[in-house]
Protein backbone atom coordinates (compact mmCIF):
# COMPACT_ATOMS: atom_id res chain seq x y z
CA UNK A 1 0.00 0.00 0.00
CA UNK A 2 2.80 2.34 0.98
CA UNK A 3 4.58 1.44 -2.24
CA UNK A 4 1.46 2.15 -4.26
CA UNK A 5 1.12 5.62 -2.66
CA UNK A 6 4.76 6.36 -3.37
CA UNK A 7 4.28 5.21 -6.96
CA UNK A 8 1.24 7.46 -7.33
CA UNK A 9 3.14 10.44 -5.97
CA UNK A 10 6.00 9.74 -8.36
CA UNK A 11 3.78 9.31 -11.42
CA UNK A 12 1.70 12.42 -10.67
CA UNK A 13 4.86 14.48 -10.20
CA UNK A 14 6.22 13.19 -13.50
CA UNK A 15 2.94 13.84 -15.32
CA UNK A 16 2.48 17.35 -13.96
CA UNK A 17 6.17 18.25 -14.14
CA UNK A 18 7.82 19.73 -17.19
CA UNK A 19 4.77 21.78 -18.12
CA UNK A 20 2.66 18.74 -19.05
CA UNK A 21 -0.85 20.23 -18.67
CA UNK A 22 0.27 23.63 -19.94
CA UNK A 23 1.69 22.17 -23.15
CA UNK A 24 -1.45 20.12 -23.81
CA UNK A 25 -3.73 23.10 -23.16
CA UNK A 26 -1.65 25.36 -25.39
CA UNK A 27 -1.68 22.80 -28.18
CA UNK A 28 -5.44 22.53 -27.79
CA UNK A 29 -5.80 26.32 -27.96
CA UNK A 30 -3.67 26.39 -31.12
CA UNK A 31 -5.86 23.79 -32.82
CA UNK A 32 -9.03 25.66 -31.85
CA UNK A 33 -7.59 29.00 -33.01
CA UNK A 34 -6.64 27.61 -36.40
CA UNK A 35 -10.09 26.18 -37.18
CA UNK A 36 -11.82 29.52 -37.97
CA UNK A 37 -8.82 30.49 -40.08
CA UNK A 38 -9.56 27.48 -42.28
CA UNK A 39 -13.36 27.29 -42.05
CA UNK A 40 -14.13 31.02 -42.14
CA UNK A 41 -15.61 33.18 -39.41
CA UNK A 42 -19.25 33.01 -40.49
CA UNK A 43 -20.92 32.25 -37.11
CA UNK A 44 -23.68 29.94 -38.40
CA UNK A 45 -21.27 27.93 -40.52
CA UNK A 46 -18.74 27.73 -37.69
CA UNK A 47 -21.43 26.84 -35.18
CA UNK A 48 -22.40 23.78 -37.20
CA UNK A 49 -19.01 22.16 -36.94
CA UNK A 50 -17.29 24.01 -34.10
CA UNK A 51 -18.37 21.96 -31.06
CA UNK A 52 -17.63 18.68 -32.85
CA UNK A 53 -14.20 19.91 -33.87
CA UNK A 54 -13.54 21.07 -30.29
CA UNK A 55 -14.37 17.50 -29.21
CA UNK A 56 -12.15 15.90 -31.85
CA UNK A 57 -9.30 18.25 -30.94
CA UNK A 58 -9.47 16.82 -27.40
CA UNK A 59 -8.60 13.40 -28.79
CA UNK A 60 -5.69 14.86 -30.75
CA UNK A 61 -4.36 16.96 -27.86
CA UNK A 62 -4.40 13.92 -25.57
CA UNK A 63 -1.92 12.15 -27.87
CA UNK A 64 0.87 14.66 -27.30
CA UNK A 65 2.46 13.50 -24.09
CA UNK A 66 1.77 9.80 -24.53
CA UNK A 67 5.13 9.08 -26.11
CA UNK A 68 6.98 9.78 -22.86
CA UNK A 69 4.53 7.91 -20.61
CA UNK A 70 6.45 4.62 -20.62
CA UNK A 71 9.46 5.51 -22.79
CA UNK A 72 11.05 7.76 -20.16
CA UNK A 73 11.07 4.97 -17.56
CA UNK A 74 12.14 2.44 -20.17
CA UNK A 75 15.16 4.48 -21.19
CA UNK A 76 16.50 5.22 -17.71
CA UNK A 77 15.83 1.72 -16.36
CA UNK A 78 13.07 2.74 -13.95
CA UNK A 79 10.61 0.45 -15.70
CA UNK A 80 12.87 -2.52 -15.01
CA UNK A 81 12.95 -1.59 -11.32
CA UNK A 82 9.16 -1.23 -11.28
CA UNK A 83 8.81 -4.64 -12.94
CA UNK A 84 10.98 -6.26 -10.26
CA UNK A 85 9.14 -4.51 -7.42
CA UNK A 86 6.18 -5.86 -5.46
CA UNK A 87 3.53 -3.89 -7.39
CA UNK A 88 2.37 -5.81 -10.49
CA UNK A 89 2.94 -4.07 -13.82
CA UNK A 90 -0.83 -4.05 -14.37
CA UNK A 91 -1.24 -1.76 -11.34
CA UNK A 92 1.72 0.35 -12.42
CA UNK A 93 0.00 0.78 -15.79
CA UNK A 94 -3.25 1.84 -14.13
CA UNK A 95 -1.42 4.44 -12.03
CA UNK A 96 0.43 5.76 -15.09
CA UNK A 97 -2.76 6.05 -17.15
CA UNK A 98 -4.53 7.67 -14.20
CA UNK A 99 -1.74 10.23 -13.83
CA UNK A 100 -1.96 10.90 -17.57
CA UNK A 101 -5.70 11.46 -17.19
CA UNK A 102 -5.37 13.82 -14.23
CA UNK A 103 -2.54 15.86 -15.73
CA UNK A 104 -3.65 16.03 -19.39
CA UNK A 105 -7.20 14.86 -20.09
CA UNK A 106 -8.76 16.41 -16.96
CA UNK A 107 -7.56 19.97 -17.61
CA UNK A 108 -8.43 19.56 -21.30
CA UNK A 109 -11.99 18.54 -20.39
CA UNK A 110 -12.46 21.84 -18.58
CA UNK A 111 -11.05 23.77 -21.53
CA UNK A 112 -13.45 21.98 -23.91
CA UNK A 113 -16.58 24.06 -23.16
CA UNK A 114 -14.63 27.31 -23.63
CA UNK A 115 -13.47 26.07 -27.03
CA UNK A 116 -16.93 24.78 -27.97
CA UNK A 117 -18.58 28.12 -27.12
CA UNK A 118 -15.84 30.15 -28.81
CA UNK A 119 -16.42 28.09 -31.94
CA UNK A 120 -20.10 28.96 -32.00
CA UNK A 121 -21.66 26.33 -29.77
CA UNK A 122 -24.50 27.33 -27.40
CA UNK A 123 -23.65 28.04 -23.75
CA UNK A 124 -26.06 25.27 -22.70
CA UNK A 125 -23.55 22.84 -24.18
CA UNK A 126 -20.96 23.55 -21.45
CA UNK A 127 -21.91 20.85 -18.88
CA UNK A 128 -22.09 18.18 -21.55
CA UNK A 129 -18.76 19.30 -23.05
CA UNK A 130 -17.10 18.82 -19.64
CA UNK A 131 -18.82 15.48 -19.05
CA UNK A 132 -17.89 14.03 -22.45
CA UNK A 133 -14.42 15.47 -22.01
CA UNK A 134 -13.98 13.64 -18.69
CA UNK A 135 -15.51 10.32 -19.77
CA UNK A 136 -13.79 10.39 -23.14
CA UNK A 137 -10.59 11.51 -21.41
CA UNK A 138 -10.55 8.31 -19.35
CA UNK A 139 -10.85 6.28 -22.55
CA UNK A 140 -8.21 8.37 -24.35
CA UNK A 141 -5.76 8.04 -21.43
CA UNK A 142 -6.11 4.26 -21.03
CA UNK A 143 -6.24 3.35 -24.74
CA UNK A 144 -3.49 5.89 -25.39
CA UNK A 145 -1.36 4.36 -22.64
CA UNK A 146 -1.76 1.03 -24.39
CA UNK A 147 -0.37 2.53 -27.59
CA UNK A 148 2.49 4.10 -25.64
CA UNK A 149 3.39 0.75 -24.06
CA UNK A 150 3.26 -1.06 -27.40
CA UNK A 151 5.58 1.50 -29.01
CA UNK A 152 8.30 0.99 -26.38
CA UNK A 153 11.72 0.80 -27.96
CA UNK A 154 10.45 1.81 -31.40
CA UNK A 155 11.97 4.29 -33.78
CA UNK A 156 9.79 7.42 -34.30
CA UNK A 157 7.78 6.57 -31.15
CA UNK A 158 5.50 9.60 -31.13
CA UNK A 159 4.16 9.24 -34.64
CA UNK A 160 3.82 5.50 -34.12
CA UNK A 161 1.71 5.97 -30.98
CA UNK A 162 -0.64 8.24 -32.93
CA UNK A 163 -1.00 5.77 -35.81
CA UNK A 164 -1.65 2.85 -33.46
CA UNK A 165 -4.04 4.71 -31.18
CA UNK A 166 -6.15 6.95 -33.43
CA UNK A 167 -8.10 4.13 -35.16
CA UNK A 168 -8.95 2.79 -31.68
CA UNK A 169 -10.39 6.22 -30.83
CA UNK A 170 -13.18 5.83 -33.41
CA UNK A 171 -15.89 4.52 -31.02
CA UNK A 172 -15.39 7.10 -28.20
CA UNK A 173 -15.19 9.92 -30.76
CA UNK A 174 -18.54 8.78 -32.21
CA UNK A 175 -20.23 8.44 -28.80
CA UNK A 176 -18.99 11.79 -27.48
CA UNK A 177 -19.96 13.69 -30.61
CA UNK A 178 -23.38 12.03 -30.52
CA UNK A 179 -23.92 13.18 -26.92
CA UNK A 180 -23.02 16.76 -27.88
CA UNK A 181 -25.25 16.65 -30.96
CA UNK A 182 -28.16 15.31 -28.89
CA UNK A 183 -27.90 18.27 -26.52
CA UNK A 184 -27.87 20.71 -29.42
CA UNK A 185 -30.87 18.99 -31.00
CA UNK A 186 -32.72 19.07 -27.68
CA UNK A 187 -32.84 15.27 -27.48
CA UNK A 188 -31.81 12.89 -24.72
CA UNK A 189 -28.10 12.20 -24.76
CA UNK A 190 -28.43 9.37 -22.24
CA UNK A 191 -27.72 6.54 -24.67
CA UNK A 192 -24.63 8.19 -26.15
CA UNK A 193 -23.32 8.96 -22.67
CA UNK A 194 -24.00 5.41 -21.50
CA UNK A 195 -22.09 4.02 -24.48
CA UNK A 196 -19.20 6.41 -23.88
CA UNK A 197 -19.08 5.46 -20.20
CA UNK A 198 -19.21 1.76 -21.11
CA UNK A 199 -16.32 2.17 -23.52
CA UNK A 200 -14.31 4.05 -20.88
CA UNK A 201 -15.05 1.36 -18.28
CA UNK A 202 -13.99 -1.39 -20.66
CA UNK A 203 -10.80 0.53 -21.47
CA UNK A 204 -9.98 0.87 -17.76
CA UNK A 205 -10.65 -2.83 -17.17
CA UNK A 206 -8.88 -4.35 -20.17
CA UNK A 207 -6.10 -2.07 -21.36
CA UNK A 208 -3.88 -2.47 -18.22
CA UNK A 209 -3.54 -6.18 -19.08
CA UNK A 210 -2.26 -5.31 -22.56
CA UNK A 211 -0.09 -2.46 -21.21
CA UNK A 212 1.60 -4.80 -18.73
CA UNK A 213 2.09 -7.48 -21.41
CA UNK A 214 3.65 -4.89 -23.73
CA UNK A 215 5.99 -3.66 -20.95
CA UNK A 216 7.10 -7.22 -20.15
CA UNK A 217 7.74 -7.82 -23.83
CA UNK A 218 9.87 -4.69 -24.10
CA UNK A 219 11.87 -5.63 -21.01
CA UNK A 220 12.76 -9.23 -21.80
CA UNK B 1 1.62 -26.34 -23.88
CA UNK B 2 1.84 -28.20 -27.15
CA UNK B 3 0.01 -27.76 -30.42
CA UNK B 4 -3.04 -29.94 -31.10
CA UNK B 5 -2.38 -33.02 -33.29
CA UNK B 6 -4.18 -31.78 -36.40
CA UNK B 7 -1.82 -28.81 -36.64
CA UNK B 8 1.24 -31.02 -36.27
CA UNK B 9 2.70 -30.13 -39.65
CA UNK B 10 2.74 -26.51 -38.58
CA UNK B 11 4.92 -27.30 -35.59
CA UNK B 12 8.03 -28.24 -37.53
CA UNK B 13 9.31 -25.69 -40.06
CA UNK B 14 10.91 -28.42 -42.21
CA UNK B 15 7.62 -30.28 -42.51
CA UNK B 16 5.82 -27.01 -43.23
CA UNK B 17 8.30 -26.30 -46.02
CA UNK B 18 7.75 -29.78 -47.45
CA UNK B 19 3.95 -29.44 -47.44
CA UNK B 20 3.80 -25.84 -48.64
CA UNK B 21 6.16 -26.44 -51.55
CA UNK B 22 3.35 -28.26 -53.40
CA UNK B 23 0.34 -26.82 -51.55
CA UNK B 24 1.07 -23.20 -52.53
CA UNK B 25 1.16 -23.78 -56.31
CA UNK B 26 -1.79 -26.21 -56.05
CA UNK B 27 -3.91 -23.55 -54.32
CA UNK B 28 -2.72 -21.00 -56.86
CA UNK B 29 -3.88 -23.21 -59.73
CA UNK B 30 -7.19 -23.82 -57.98
CA UNK B 31 -7.59 -20.06 -57.53
CA UNK B 32 -6.94 -19.41 -61.21
CA UNK B 33 -9.45 -22.08 -62.23
CA UNK B 34 -12.17 -20.85 -59.84
CA UNK B 35 -11.73 -17.18 -60.65
CA UNK B 36 -11.59 -17.98 -64.36
CA UNK B 37 -14.78 -20.04 -64.19
CA UNK B 38 -16.47 -17.38 -62.07
CA UNK B 39 -15.53 -14.57 -64.44
CA UNK B 40 -16.65 -16.64 -67.44
CA UNK B 41 -20.10 -17.36 -65.98
CA UNK B 42 -20.30 -13.83 -64.61
CA UNK B 43 -19.53 -12.06 -67.88
CA UNK B 44 -21.94 -14.29 -69.81
CA UNK B 45 -24.75 -13.49 -67.34
CA UNK B 46 -27.26 -10.89 -68.57
CA UNK B 47 -26.63 -7.29 -67.49
CA UNK B 48 -28.62 -6.09 -64.52
CA UNK B 49 -31.59 -3.96 -65.61
CA UNK B 50 -30.79 -1.25 -63.07
CA UNK B 51 -27.01 -1.32 -62.83
CA UNK B 52 -26.09 -2.38 -66.35
CA UNK B 53 -22.58 -3.74 -66.85
CA UNK B 54 -21.27 -2.09 -63.67
CA UNK B 55 -22.73 -5.01 -61.74
CA UNK B 56 -19.61 -6.89 -62.85
CA UNK B 57 -17.57 -4.81 -60.38
CA UNK B 58 -19.41 -6.72 -57.68
CA UNK B 59 -17.52 -9.90 -58.60
CA UNK B 60 -14.21 -8.22 -57.77
CA UNK B 61 -15.45 -6.05 -54.93
CA UNK B 62 -17.60 -8.26 -52.71
CA UNK B 63 -15.12 -11.18 -52.35
CA UNK B 64 -12.35 -8.64 -51.61
CA UNK B 65 -14.48 -7.19 -48.81
CA UNK B 66 -15.06 -10.68 -47.40
CA UNK B 67 -11.34 -11.47 -47.61
CA UNK B 68 -10.46 -8.20 -45.85
CA UNK B 69 -12.28 -9.47 -42.76
CA UNK B 70 -11.13 -13.08 -43.19
CA UNK B 71 -7.56 -11.78 -43.36
CA UNK B 72 -7.88 -10.04 -40.01
CA UNK B 73 -9.27 -13.21 -38.44
CA UNK B 74 -6.22 -15.08 -39.78
CA UNK B 75 -3.92 -12.32 -38.47
CA UNK B 76 -5.49 -12.39 -35.01
CA UNK B 77 -5.46 -16.22 -34.94
CA UNK B 78 -1.80 -16.42 -35.93
CA UNK B 79 -0.95 -13.67 -33.41
CA UNK B 80 -2.78 -15.56 -30.67
CA UNK B 81 -0.89 -18.76 -31.45
CA UNK B 82 2.44 -16.95 -31.57
CA UNK B 83 1.79 -15.26 -28.21
CA UNK B 84 0.58 -18.43 -26.46
CA UNK B 85 2.95 -21.01 -27.97
CA UNK B 86 5.79 -18.59 -28.73
CA UNK B 87 6.10 -20.37 -32.05
CA UNK B 88 8.26 -18.83 -34.77
CA UNK B 89 6.08 -20.19 -37.58
CA UNK B 90 2.91 -18.56 -36.20
CA UNK B 91 4.81 -15.28 -35.91
CA UNK B 92 5.99 -15.57 -39.51
CA UNK B 93 2.41 -16.35 -40.54
CA UNK B 94 1.10 -13.22 -38.79
CA UNK B 95 3.80 -11.07 -40.36
CA UNK B 96 3.07 -12.52 -43.80
CA UNK B 97 -0.69 -12.11 -43.38
CA UNK B 98 -0.89 -8.38 -42.60
CA UNK B 99 0.13 -6.91 -45.98
CA UNK B 100 -2.10 -9.46 -47.75
CA UNK B 101 -5.09 -8.49 -45.65
CA UNK B 102 -4.31 -4.81 -46.14
CA UNK B 103 -4.09 -5.42 -49.89
CA UNK B 104 -7.51 -7.06 -50.06
CA UNK B 105 -8.95 -4.27 -47.89
CA UNK B 106 -7.49 -1.61 -50.18
CA UNK B 107 -8.86 -3.53 -53.19
CA UNK B 108 -12.31 -3.61 -51.58
CA UNK B 109 -12.18 0.15 -50.93
CA UNK B 110 -10.88 1.02 -54.40
CA UNK B 111 -13.39 -1.15 -56.26
CA UNK B 112 -16.15 0.05 -53.94
CA UNK B 113 -15.27 3.62 -54.83
CA UNK B 114 -15.28 2.80 -58.56
CA UNK B 115 -18.63 1.09 -58.15
CA UNK B 116 -20.02 3.96 -56.09
CA UNK B 117 -19.38 6.60 -58.77
CA UNK B 118 -21.96 5.26 -61.26
CA UNK B 119 -24.30 3.91 -58.54
CA UNK B 120 -24.44 6.71 -55.99
CA UNK B 121 -22.98 9.51 -58.10
CA UNK B 122 -20.09 9.98 -55.69
CA UNK B 123 -16.62 8.48 -55.38
CA UNK B 124 -17.00 8.14 -51.68
CA UNK B 125 -20.01 7.96 -49.40
CA UNK B 126 -19.67 7.91 -45.60
CA UNK B 127 -21.75 4.81 -45.37
CA UNK B 128 -21.42 2.49 -42.36
CA UNK B 129 -19.80 -0.34 -44.30
CA UNK B 130 -17.32 1.86 -46.14
CA UNK B 131 -16.33 3.57 -42.91
CA UNK B 132 -15.89 0.25 -41.08
CA UNK B 133 -13.69 -1.11 -43.86
CA UNK B 134 -11.64 2.10 -43.87
CA UNK B 135 -11.01 1.73 -40.12
CA UNK B 136 -10.10 -1.92 -40.74
CA UNK B 137 -7.47 -0.75 -43.25
CA UNK B 138 -6.12 1.66 -40.60
CA UNK B 139 -5.86 -1.27 -38.15
CA UNK B 140 -3.82 -3.23 -40.69
CA UNK B 141 -1.58 -0.23 -41.37
CA UNK B 142 -1.05 0.34 -37.63
CA UNK B 143 -0.02 -3.30 -37.25
CA UNK B 144 2.43 -3.07 -40.15
CA UNK B 145 3.83 0.26 -38.87
CA UNK B 146 4.36 -1.05 -35.33
CA UNK B 147 6.03 -4.19 -36.62
CA UNK B 148 8.31 -2.21 -38.93
CA UNK B 149 9.47 0.33 -36.37
CA UNK B 150 10.75 -1.99 -33.64
CA UNK B 151 14.20 -3.24 -34.53
CA UNK B 152 14.40 -6.47 -32.50
CA UNK B 153 12.47 -9.03 -34.53
CA UNK B 154 11.09 -11.12 -31.64
CA UNK B 155 10.06 -8.07 -29.66
CA UNK B 156 8.41 -6.48 -32.70
CA UNK B 157 6.50 -9.70 -33.33
CA UNK B 158 5.11 -9.93 -29.81
CA UNK B 159 4.21 -6.22 -29.57
CA UNK B 160 2.44 -6.48 -32.94
CA UNK B 161 0.67 -9.66 -31.80
CA UNK B 162 -0.69 -7.84 -28.73
CA UNK B 163 -1.89 -5.04 -31.02
CA UNK B 164 -3.56 -7.56 -33.36
CA UNK B 165 -5.49 -9.05 -30.44
CA UNK B 166 -6.44 -5.58 -29.14
CA UNK B 167 -7.66 -4.85 -32.65
CA UNK B 168 -9.64 -8.08 -32.75
CA UNK B 169 -11.47 -7.02 -29.56
CA UNK B 170 -12.00 -3.50 -30.90
CA UNK B 171 -13.19 -4.30 -34.43
CA UNK B 172 -16.68 -5.45 -33.34
CA UNK B 173 -16.95 -2.33 -31.16
CA UNK B 174 -15.91 -0.13 -34.09
CA UNK B 175 -18.37 -1.96 -36.31
CA UNK B 176 -21.20 -1.44 -33.80
CA UNK B 177 -20.35 2.21 -33.15
CA UNK B 178 -20.08 3.05 -36.84
CA UNK B 179 -23.43 1.38 -37.55
CA UNK B 180 -24.98 3.31 -34.69
CA UNK B 181 -23.42 6.56 -35.94
CA UNK B 182 -24.77 5.83 -39.41
CA UNK B 183 -28.37 5.37 -38.26
CA UNK B 184 -27.95 8.59 -36.27
CA UNK B 185 -26.93 10.70 -39.23
CA UNK B 186 -28.90 9.31 -42.15
CA UNK B 187 -32.28 7.69 -42.05
CA UNK B 188 -32.07 5.31 -44.97
CA UNK B 189 -28.87 3.54 -45.83
CA UNK B 190 -27.69 3.33 -49.41
CA UNK B 191 -27.90 -0.40 -49.02
CA UNK B 192 -31.60 -1.06 -48.71
CA UNK B 193 -32.19 -3.58 -45.91
CA UNK B 194 -33.91 -6.66 -47.30
CA UNK B 195 -33.60 -5.07 -50.74
CA UNK B 196 -33.36 -6.97 -53.99
CA UNK B 197 -31.95 -10.38 -53.29
CA UNK B 198 -29.22 -11.57 -55.57
CA UNK B 199 -30.36 -13.54 -58.60
CA UNK B 200 -28.90 -17.01 -59.05
CA UNK B 201 -27.11 -15.99 -62.27
CA UNK B 202 -25.01 -13.59 -60.18
CA UNK B 203 -24.79 -15.68 -57.04
CA UNK B 204 -23.05 -18.65 -58.67
CA UNK B 205 -20.19 -16.65 -60.24
CA UNK B 206 -19.89 -14.59 -57.06
CA UNK B 207 -19.43 -17.70 -54.93
CA UNK B 208 -16.99 -19.22 -57.45
CA UNK B 209 -14.87 -16.07 -57.40
CA UNK B 210 -15.09 -15.82 -53.60
CA UNK B 211 -13.75 -19.38 -53.29
CA UNK B 212 -11.09 -18.48 -55.84
CA UNK B 213 -10.08 -15.44 -53.76
CA UNK B 214 -9.85 -17.72 -50.71
CA UNK B 215 -7.57 -20.10 -52.56
CA UNK B 216 -5.47 -17.21 -53.86
CA UNK B 217 -5.20 -15.83 -50.33
CA UNK B 218 -4.08 -19.23 -49.03
CA UNK B 219 -1.56 -19.64 -51.83
CA UNK B 220 -0.08 -16.15 -51.42
CA UNK B 221 -0.01 -16.55 -47.66
CA UNK B 222 1.97 -19.79 -47.91
CA UNK B 223 4.38 -18.21 -50.41
CA UNK B 224 4.89 -15.22 -48.10
CA UNK B 225 5.46 -17.44 -45.04
CA UNK B 226 8.03 -19.44 -47.01
CA UNK B 227 9.74 -16.23 -48.05
CA UNK B 228 9.77 -15.02 -44.46
CA UNK B 229 11.28 -18.29 -43.20
CA UNK B 230 13.93 -18.15 -45.94
CA UNK B 231 14.69 -14.54 -45.06
CA UNK B 232 15.24 -15.50 -41.45
CA UNK B 233 17.46 -18.40 -42.43
CA UNK B 234 19.45 -16.15 -44.74
CA UNK B 235 19.95 -13.66 -41.94
CA UNK B 236 21.24 -16.33 -39.59
CA UNK B 237 23.60 -17.61 -42.28
CA UNK B 238 24.93 -14.12 -43.01
CA UNK B 239 25.45 -13.55 -39.30
CA UNK B 240 27.33 -16.83 -39.04
CA UNK B 241 29.43 -15.93 -42.07
CA UNK B 242 30.25 -12.53 -40.60
CA UNK B 243 31.13 -14.11 -37.28
CA UNK B 244 33.75 -16.40 -38.76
Amino acid sequence: MKGLLALMRREFNLAFGGGGPLLALTFYACLVALLPLAAGRNPTQLGLLGPDIAWLALALASLLSLERLFERDYEDGALELLAMGPIPLEAVSVVKALAQFLAINGPLAFAAPIAAIALGGPVSLAPMAILTGLLGGVAFAFVGGLGAALALGAKRGGLLVAIVVLPLFAPPVIFGAAALDAVRAGQSSLMALALLAAYAAAAVALSPLAMAAACRNALD
Amino acid sequence: MTLPRALDFLAVPERFMAVSTWLAPALGALAAALIGAGLWTGVSAPSDYQQGATVLIMFIHVPAAWLSMFGYICLAGASFLSLIFRHALADAAAKACAPLGAGFTALALATGSLWGRPMWGAWWVWDARLTSVLVLLLFYLGYIALRASIEDEGRAGRAAAILALVGAINLPIVHFSVNWWNTLHQGASVFRPGGPTLALVYLIPLLLIALGYMAAFGSLWLVRIRAELWRRRARVLSLQAAGR
